[in-house]
């Protein structure tokens, strides 16, 4: 039995369809993340988790019991908002301890666990602070020490990072897998930042328009996109038109219009004549000055259109005679005196023919 | 910064603040220290105030008195009247706050659209003159009035039997509450709308019943709302004359009225002067308590 059992959940504001049929497992002790641009549905679908809206349609579980009609004080199931929402007249310790005193636990308690709480977010020393007097990531902790001192089953949050500068975004996502793995909680995160999610999800729902477009590990994910949409929004990612020119039960064969042909692994149930595109990431793609031909490889000539160097890599987008433009990145391993391709130098372009990923969605 | 930059400056801040100054200084300063010297001087022959100073054979006098002081300290009748106001508008002011909060609750939450119309509606009764409005009163409470008539057949029924409302204390209490509810609203109101909701959301996610969500969250942030209406509905309702005047009889009495008395028709200024004195040190003080307990409500 799962931890939380979404079935066939649909939510609608009118004519729109925020969520639309669906149905997710989630089980104990996982951090799952829901990835999808804005207005994709995943803060409605988390709402319905921790009961503020309640679904037009399905119904959701949580430790086998049906929790759709359940007020939210009365669910076993706590939330990081986006804003924190920490009481600002209460102290660090009064707005950590707020779940505790809901509860009537015994004050004496109360405030051992609240220590405890405090030191787990290394917050010690925070305890007669008001809000207003931390910085962003001392909030973040705050509110994550809040939601999680009564031990509820699942911990919902919904961007909780999203306000933080980079340097420290990354070290509260570090702190937050390793508080996840401490405690144990299955942890449910809305984020829309795909790197982010890659980061710290065990499995990673991608949704798109209200809908579930693919839930895997975040590997499979970027390296298995099963469509065009989580190939295109995770990461970046080449496309090319292309059509089935013959396939057998390991390799196809495609046509890229005005191009060439290429081979690809074999997908599933595909046929000659199949219109679909071809996925490829930057990195898989590989660019020199010369042919250099290799088994299993694809290559085609092209011309530097512009790079962007980034530091650790720099990325060229290739032009290919058929028009379409090809990105390729180059890892700037070699220190210091990198010869770069300039903007129009002709160069070629290849790819393993494994790496290539035919898309039909 | 250049000198002639901050001499600019100055020139700016005091073209600023000189107005609301000098009309302060005017309108309440010279008043108030003006009542402070009547207080002391002695009541004129006919009324009014005595010259301060006089010239007999002895020469010149300065004619200051603590008479007038005396005389209030010394009965008893005075300090009752003022604890008696001073309870009117007690119960003014928890009625005020009891009857404004679900209202200012109400309108502070409720959409956008509706929330504009709601405070309309609010301070709709502005548009009216004062004492047109508890004249009113004046009929809705008097014996001919339908909801009197209907009131008091309900008591015959219960056995209790009829009850004149009008030119009665409870008629001084409803005419005060009915004056005062929009200055308990509004700042009520200003401070609750700019909750945010995702507080509420939080304490019921964390396990909040609404109860606890209301005392826990919704009323300690709104305490400096609570303190700002308790201020303006307080201050004039100790004071009040008019509303007494009207709707109290003889029973109804504030000490606004007996200051009223001593100006207009006792013409005994020096101890209208003194009432008056009373009067403000007390309000000065109890606004001065409601303040600091507004800003040891820390709000962010």
């Amino acid at each position: 039995m799962s931890l939380l059992e979404i079935r066939n959940v649909t939510r609608r504001f009118g004519d729109f369809v925020a969520v639309d049929d669906v149905s997710l497992r989630i089980e104990a002790g996982e951090f799952f993340c829901l990835l999808g641009p804005s207005g994709c549905g995943k803060t409605t679908l988390l709402r319905m988790v921790a009961g503020f809206d309640a679904p037009d349609g399905g119904s959701i579980w949580l430790d086998g019991k049906d929790m759709t009609s359940v007020a939210p004080e009365k669910r076993d199931v706590h939330t990081v908002f986006q804003s924190y929402a920490l009481f600002p007249h209460m102290t660090v310790a009064d707005n950590v301890a707020f779940p505790l005193k809901m509860a009537k636990i015994d004050p004496r308690e109360i405030r051992t666990r609240v220590d405890e709480a405090l030191e787990d977010v290394s917050l010690t020393g925070m305890t007669g602070r008001f809000p207003s007097e931390l910085s962003g990531g001392q909030r973040q902790r705050v509110a994550v020490a809040r939601a999680l001192i009564s031990r509820p089953k699942l911990l919902l949050l919904d961007e909780p990072l999203a306000a933080l500068d980079a340097k420290l975004k990354e070290r509260m996502q570090l702190e937050l897998i390793t508080l996840q793995r401490e405690v144990g909680i299955s942890f449910v995160y809305v984020t829309h930042d795909q790197q982010e999610a890659l980061a710290l999800a065990h499995r990673i729902a991608v949704m798109n328009l209200g809908r579930i477009e693919q839930v895997d590990e975040p590997a499979r994910i970027y390296g298995f996109p099963q469509n065009r949409f989580v190939a295109d929004f995770i990461g970046t990612c080449n496309i090319l038109e292309a059509e089935v020119v013959s396939a057998d039960r390991a390799r196809m064969r495609l046509s890229i219009p005005r191009l060439g042909e290429v081979n690809a692994i074999a997908v599933d149930a595909v046929k000659r004549g199949d219109k679909g595109v071809l996925a490829l990431r930057p990195e898989q793609v590989v660019i020199s000055p010369a042919l250099s031909p290799g088994v299993d490889e694809n290559h085609f000539a092209g011309k530097v259109f512009d790079f962007l160097y980034l530091g650790d890599v720099t990325v060229y987008v290739v032009e290919l005679p058929n028009g379409s433009r090809v990105e390729a990145m180059l890892p700037n391993s070699a220190p210091g005196g990198v010869k770069f391709f300039e903007p129009g130098d002709p160069v070629q372009i290849s790819w393993r023919i494994e790496s290539g990923r035919f898309l039909t969605a | 910064m250049s000198a002639a930059a901050a001499r600019n400056r100055r020139i700016d801040k005091w073209l600023i603040s000189g107005p609301p100054l000098l009309y302060l200084v005017v309108f309440f300063a010279v008043p108030t220290l003006i009542m402070v010297v009547a207080s002391f001087r002695a009541p004129g022959e006919f009324g009014g105030l005595a010259p301060l100073l006089t010239r007999d054979e002895s020469g010149l006098h300065l004619n200051v008195t603590t008479d007038s002081y005396a005389r209030f300290f010394g009965a008893l009748l005075y300090t009752e009247l003022f604890l008696k106001s001073l309870g009117y508008a007690l119960i003014t002011t928890l009625l005020c706050l009891l009857l404004a909060y679900p209202l200012a609750m109400l309108v502070a939450r409720s959409s956008k659209r509706h929330r504009d119309l709601l405070v309309l509606l609010v301070i709709l009764p502005f548009w009216s003159n004062f004492l047109i409005r508890v004249y009113a009163w004046m009929i809705i409470l008097g014996p001919q009035s339908v909801f009197v008539a209907a009131f008091n057949a309900l008591l015959e029924w219960l056995g209790i039997g009829p009850v004149r409302l009008l030119f009665t204390p409870f008629a001084v209490v409803i005419g005060l509450v009915y004056v005062h509810l929009p200055f308990m609203v509004l700042p009520l109101y200003a401070n609750l709308e700019k909750h945010d909701p995702a507080l509420l959301d939080a304490a019921q996610d964390l396990g909040a019943s609404a109860w606890q969500r209301f005392w826990r969250v919704t009323f300690p942030l709104s305490l400096p709302g609570v303190f700002a209406g308790a201020a303006l509905v307080f201050i004039p309702a100790f004071g009040i004359f008019a509303i007494p005047d009207i709707l109290g009889g003889t029973t109804g009495i504030m000490i606004g009225n007996v200051i009223k008395q001593q100006f207009l028709d006792t013409r005994d200024w020096p101890f209208g002067s003194v009432l008056s004195m009373v009067l403000t040190v007390v309000a000065v003080l109890l606004a001065g308590l409601a303040a600091l307990l507004g800003r040891r409500t820390r709000l962010q």
